[in-house]
């Protein structure tokens, strides 16, 4: 009865704590702190840690960036979307960016480089969702984040939007080409 | 006249306007989660992608009034109900300022209507989250923020109440626990509800052009105060629930006041951390303020929770051992009250919320983790079993102990009620469990077309991601028509259910109109006196092995899931 009555004992809190109770939370405590210690120890000998490299930005700014970057190593037009296919050189500075609605451009990588992604937002929030590998980023507008890829797989990967981004918002669509060298 | 009615059933003390203001809120929030559960069915009809139900726009806008509707509008009108019911009802005090809970009540109606009216417009199909600079009509934030100030209303209300029982010494010694739960859950309403609008508040005024841009990033970072915040004020809320109910079905005392009050403290230190978890893969944040929010300050908020998960059911196995229930580890569960939907309710919210809102919420929050689930379907998933089965079917199951208690009627339907919530449960959890699959394999959440149709370029899904997002849609079907049979049960108890003497008129429930005069003779209630003295003998084995064990299972698949999560995070393209 005593869970919406007062205590029975005035001082509750000298009341000694039955073993059982004692035992669960000393395990479960353990087990926080393992969970806690796993972050960091990931940032150490784990692989997959998004770098906090991030500058603001606009637009503006950062359109003209990725035209400069699209202007410089552009290979070649995607036919079904007319989108630029851009190679750019192994382990350089690479940049995408989102709009409503595409993902602009379509990036030509070498399988097990290293390079430099820039992403950034025109207008609203974005989801950079890399699919199948299942990569997911926040794309804030007036930020540019630059993050560390090294793809280890070759094939055609599709950057899908999953941030709501209004009514086009599904067919918001990006390309990302592996091949091995 | 006098103030109070006592229950001839319950033995609770009601102060009369402290019941009028519970049954309106009750009432109310049932009314937005009639809403937000027709909502649903549009939803997860247009995600289960071989329906496809709704066209484009106007599944964005149901999706952003169920949300809100769910979300906020149905849990805090509710939770209004229950901090008027653990202050006033169970210390027997009067209420403070009732004049002032009725003007935040009438605050909170005005701006959920306005929001949904928002909403409904058209213009304003932002989600819940309306992330600046997508922008929604004025009145859609102004609905919030005078939802906002009418529910602060209500928590000082019930602030005020604890200091005047304090004042008329209406009980001996410390407040009662499920009262000291939500205290709990009130003091981290306020910080949410300050976190609410302190960005809501220049959101609407960039919307009707006085400010000129709001920081994009900013407004995430402060939005997620109130929008995780919130939910954490349903954890406090639910988790005082299912003491109280073990109180009232089984006669249960915490296994000891000293670890659950504890555990609440810690809810109050680290719970509002969480805002972090929306924020892990976004631009500019370091590692080190997400590794200390995401998990709680070293995950302190969920050794609470897995404390109150040993010492709930632990203390209803105590209570149950001592009434002869004691062979082998689960007599005592085996032989619970499976037919009432009170206990079945609160048991099934126990579980889904541990075992797949706890655990699903804990991997998800890792700061790597987040990399491979981050606004996949998997979000969805996770906050139905910790929101939409945790809190929900736990204020079900109070619904139907009060019922009778506060509306004096009894239950409308009984067979449906008892089948009630394993009808949700089962639905809920398909849904559930498909959903976290789904997002597994990649599939967005907020998402009309998993086809992309009209699409530049083109992707396919894998096949199994249809598969899931089809048996999610039939258990989210399920968990609909389970939700349909609560409100058939609890509309149809307050129209038709049979009169408990002494009983209210008709229309009575629905207003918060009190009871008839004469029912109100107590000047009065005796003072609450402190719970029998029990011996503390700890010298023996433990108390309650059976759900001792019960634990060791929820940690157990809890290492076994966390693990298989790094192990998938490690398959996938290095990045740094």
């Amino acid at each position: 009865m005593s869970s919406f009555l007062p205590p029975a004992d005035r001082i509750w809190w000298n009341v000694p704590v039955g073993k059982q109770e004692i035992i669960w939370a000393g395990i479960a405590l353990v087990w926080c702190l393992i969970m806690f210690f796993m972050m960091p120890y990931w940032h150490v000998y784990g692989k997959q840690n998004l770098s906090t490299e991030a500058y603001q930005t606009n637009a503006e700014k950062y359109g003209e960036s990725v035209e400069a970057f699209v202007a410089e190593y552009q290979t070649g037009v995607e036919e079904q979307s007319g989108m630029p296919i851009v190679t750019p050189p192994a382990g350089s500075d690479i940049y995408m960016l989102g709009r409503l609605w595409q993902w602009y451009p379509i990036l030509n990588l070498e399988k097990g480089e290293t390079y430099r992604l820039h992403l950034g937002s025109m207008d609203w929030n974005h989801g950079f969702s890399l699919q199948p590998v299942n990569i997911n980023l926040q794309v804030v507008p007036g930020y540019e984040m630059v993050i560390n890829v090294t793809p280890d797989q070759a094939g055609e990967f599709t950057v899908v939007c999953n941030e709501y981004c209004g009514i086009g918002h599904h067919t918001m669509l990006g390309k990302i080409y592996v091949k091995e060298n | 006249m006098a103030r109070f009615r006592v229950c001839p059933d319950s033995g609770f003390y009601f102060d009369r306007s402290a019941e009028s203001l519970m049954k309106v809120n009750a009432v109310a929030g049932v009314v937005f989660l009639l809403i937000a559960g027709l909502l649903a069915l549009g939803v997860i009809l247009t995600r289960w992608q071989e329906v496809h139900l709704l066209p484009a726009d106007l599944f964005y806008q149901v999706l952003t009034a169920h949300g809100i509707n769910a979300l906020i509008f149905w849990v805090i009108f509710f939770e209004m109900a229950v901090l008027y019911f653990a202050s006033s009802t169970l210390l027997r005090s009067r209420l403070a300022a009732p004049g002032w809970a009725w003007a935040g009540f009438a605050l909170m109606i005005i701006g959920a209507v306005m929001n949904n009216v928002a909403v409904l417009q058209g213009n304003s199909s932002v989600m819940m989250t309306s992330y600046v600079p997508m922008q929604a009509a004025p009145h859609f934030y102004l609905g919030l923020i005078l939802f906002a100030v009418g529910a602060l209303i209500g928590c000082f209300v019930f602030l005020g109440t604890l200091v005047l029982a304090k004042d008329d010494k209406t009980y001996d010694g410390s407040i009662p626990l499920v009262t000291f739960g939500a205290l709990t859950a009130c003091i981290i309403a306020i910080f949410t509800i300050a976190s609410g609008a302190i960005i809501l508040f220049p959101t609407f005024l960039w919307s009707i052009g006085y400010i000129n841009h709001i920081d994009a990033e900013m407004y995430r970072i402060i939005w997620w105060a109130l929008g995780h915040s919130s939910q954490q004020i349903n954890v406090a809320a639910h988790v005082s629930i299912w003491y109280l109910i073990t109180g009232i079905l089984f006669g249960a005392r915490p296994m000891s006041e000293k670890v659950s009050r504890f555990a609440f403290l810690l809810y109050i230190f680290f719970l509002q951390l969480a805002s972090a978890h929306h924020i892990l893969v976004d631009p500019g944040v370091s590692s080190e303020w997400k590794i200390f929010n995401t998990s709680y300050a070293m995950y302190l908020a969920v050794l609470a929770s897995m404390i109150h998960g040993l010492t709930v059911p632990g203390a209803m196995e105590v209570a149950q051992r001592s009434k002869g229930y004691t062979k082998g580890l689960f007599e005592w569960l085996r032989k619970a009250p499976w037919g009432n939907p009170v206990f079945s309710g609160f048991f099934f919210a126990l579980i889904i919320f541990g075992f797949i809102g706890g655990i699903t919420g804990v991997v998800m929050g890792t700061e790597q983790i987040n990399l491979i689930i981050h606004n996949t379907i998997y979000v969805p998933a996770h906050f139905h079993a910790t929101v939409a089965v945790g809190t929900t079917l736990t204020f079900m199951a109070l619904t139907y102990l009060l019922i009778p208690v506060l509306f004096r009627r009894a239950l409308f339907l009984p067979w449906m009620a008892k089948l009630q919530p394993y009808v949700f449960s089962l639905g809920m959890t398909i849904m559930i469990l498909f959903l976290l699959g789904a997002g597994t394999l990649g599939v967005s959440r907020r998402h009309w077309d998993m086809d992309f149709t009209g699409a530049a370029l083109s992707f396919e899904y894998p096949g199994t991601a249809y598969m899931m997002m089809a048996v999610g849609g039939i258990g989210g079907v399920l968990g609909v028509l389970g939700g349909a049979m609560f409100l058939i049960v609890t509309v149809g108890s307050l129209l038709f259910g049979k009169k408990l003497e002494p009983s209210a008129g008709l229309f009575q429930g629905f207003c918060g109109i009190p009871l008839a005069d004469s029912v109100y003779n107590v000047e009065q209630p005796p003072r609450l006196e402190r719970a029998e003295p029990i011996e503390h003998d700890h010298s023996g084995g433990f108390e309650a092995p059976g759900t001792f064990v019960l634990a060791l299972a929820l940690l157990v698949c809890f290492v076994v899931y966390y693990a298989i999560n790094w192990d998938y995070l490690s398959s996938v393209w290095p990045i740094g």
